[in-house]
Formats: structure tokens, C-alpha cells, sequence
């Protein structure tokens, strides 16, 4: 068994996703068939065809990532300055083998794990007012998955003011042990969706679940999702 | 005039970062919105609010 094991390890190609413990490659058509299995072709042709970006890859953003990328989107865009510590292990999209890296390359490792095929490009740099409009124009839309309330504004305020395309779906309110049930999505402004219970600040809360912040990542990616089908209202 | 929906009067014209003072918002962790159109960041001081204005502040919590 032990050998078995070990055998299948050397077989596996480096980074490339398709060929994951496999003999014969994932192709791109299987991989669209599979999604045809669960959406009409009108979905996955719009689906497919969206793009998005995600600033800040912690609870919120890694986990957004993942969903998108199962839900078959085009392609994303991936920033954060930060590494991978054991205290984000809790609640993030990471594993042990990723302690220490940029948390940019362990997601894109992530990601291709489930599609192979995504086009998918990131930068391990800190988002400034200064940089923000450059970065996330080009996008339509844009998840907010910052940690810290300053830095939230921050981007938020600028991209509003400086991405006149982007539609900005941002995470707000998600620390604690409150219902699940608190935490829904509100279209705030014409090109601002927020998701949360709009209220509890870490500072209070003093604790971040993984049940509660994925409940609101999901909440950002569904709008996401909701978005790329044309669907504005929340 | 209307923050968040919520009817205000104002008997004086005042700037929106003063309105927003008042009102205890910290501005360093907001975005307005003022009848559909984002406020920038740098024009607090000089956007001038009256009695017909709409306005959407958008306050942010820390965790993600």
C-alpha cells in the first residue's frame, strides 16, 4: 500500500492540477461537461465568461476564490500581501503545507487543483488608494475581503470613485457566534453590495468562526455569481 | 434631507463632514453616497448638504 502511495506521488507532474495522483490528464471538455450536468448552457456560457477580482485572501477572500472557481468562473484576479501563519488555518482556504508561503501562490495552487483551466493571475502587493483603480478597473466585479474596517474604506472609496464599471461586493460584519441568519446581502449604493450583519466588529466580537465568515464569503460569492447572470437585485 | 433613509432637517447649510460628525460617524471607515453618486474621500469639507439631499453613509466592521 505504502508503495502504491509512494509510486503515485512521483507521477505527479508539479503544479499541474489536471494530472493531480492521475495517469491520464482532466481535460477542458470534461470539465465542462461536468458543469453542464448542473447548469443549462446559458449559465456556464455566462458563468464562463465573467471574470472577477478578490482583494484580500483570508476567511473571506480564499474561501470566495474556492467557490468561485467551482462554480466555473473565467477568470480572477487575486491580491494580498500576506503569508499563510497557523492562525489562519481556523477559517482559511489553506493547509499545513502551505504555512509560510504567499497566501497568492498557495490559493493559485488551490485553484487549479479544482480547475486546471482557470485563468487566474495575482499580485502579493498591498492595496493603496494610490494603486486600487489601476488594479481593479479593468474588472466588473470586485469582492471586498479585507480584514481591517480602515482598509475596507479605503478600497471601497476608490474604486467607487476611480472603476466606474466595477460593482463592488464587500464583507462587513462576520466576527462572533451570533445566528447565522444575521448575515445577509444588502445593495447599499447603486455599484456597492454589502454581505454581513453590518454591526459586529472584531474588536468586540473577539472571535472569527469559520462557519460564520464562510457563511458571508458565501454570501459574496452568490452575489457574484448573481451578478454574472445579470441578476441585480440581492 | 435623508441619512439612511432616515428624515433630518437642517436649519443651517452645513458641510457633510460636519453632518457626519454630528451624526458619529468615523469617517475613516465609511464610504457616502449623496443622491446616487459616491462622495470622495477629499471633498467631505467642501460638499455642501442641503434640506433635498439623500444620503447613503456605509459604515465598515473589522473581521474577513
Amino acid at each position: 500500500m505504502k508503495k502504491d502511495c509512494e509510486l503515485r506521488k512521483e507521477k505527479l507532474p508539479g503544479n499541474n492540477g489536471a494530472m493531480e495522483g492521475r495517469e491520464k490528464p482532466i481535460s477542458r471538455r470534461q470539465l465542462k461537461e461536468a458543469l453542464l450536468e448542473r447548469y443549462t448552457p446559458e449559465m456556464y456560457e455566462k458563468i464562463s465568461g465573467s471574470s472577477a477580482a478578490i482583494a484580500g485572501l483570508g476567511g473571506l477572500g480564499s474561501q470566495i476564490a474556492v467557490m468561485l472557481t467551482r462554480a466555473g468562473v473565467g477568470k480572477l484576479f487575486l491580491v494580498d500581501f500576506d503569508r499563510v501563519e497557523l492562525t489562519n488555518l481556523n477559517r482559511q482556504a489553506y493547509d499545513i503545507s502551505h504555512l509560510g508561503r504567499l497566501k497568492t501562490e498557495a490559493l493559485l495552487e488551490i485553484l487549479k487543483k479544482i480547475n486546471p483551466y482557470l485563468e487566474v493571475t495575482a499580485a502579493a502587493e498591498k492595496v493603496t488608494a494610490e494603486n486600487a483603480g489601476s488594479f481593479f478597473r479593468e474588472y466588473p466585479i470586485l469582492c471586498e475581503a479585507f480584514d481591517n474596517p480602515e482598509q475596507k474604506a479605503i478600497l471601497v472609496n476608490t474604486v467607487l470613485d476611480q472603476c466606474p464599471k466595477t460593482t463592488v461586493i464587500s464583507g462587513s460584519g462576520m466576527a462572533g457566534v451570533s445566528s447565522a441568519n444575521s448575515i445577509a446581502t444588502r445593495r447599499k449604493m447603486k455599484r456597492l453590495y454589502l454581505c454581513g450583519d453590518g454591526v459586529t466588529d472584531l474588536d468586540e466580537a473577539t472571535c472569527l468562526m469559520p462557519s460564520r465568515v464562510m457563511v458571508c464569503a458565501a454570501h459574496q460569492a452568490n452575489m457574484a455569481i448573481r451578478l454574472m447572470l445579470g441578476k441585480e437585485e440581492v | 434631507m435623508t441619512v439612511n433613509g432616515v428624515k433630518k432637517e437642517i436649519s443651517v447649510q452645513i458641510s457633510l463632514s460636519e453632518l457626519l460628525r454630528q451624526e458619529g460617524f468615523q469617517t475613516e471607515r465609511i464610504a457616502v453616497e449623496r443622491n446616487g453618486e459616491i462622495v470622495p474621500r477629499g471633498s467631505y469639507e467642501t460638499t455642501w448638504i442641503s434640506n433635498e439631499d439623500q444620503l447613503e453613509v456605509v459604515s465598515f466592521v473589522g473581521g474577513g
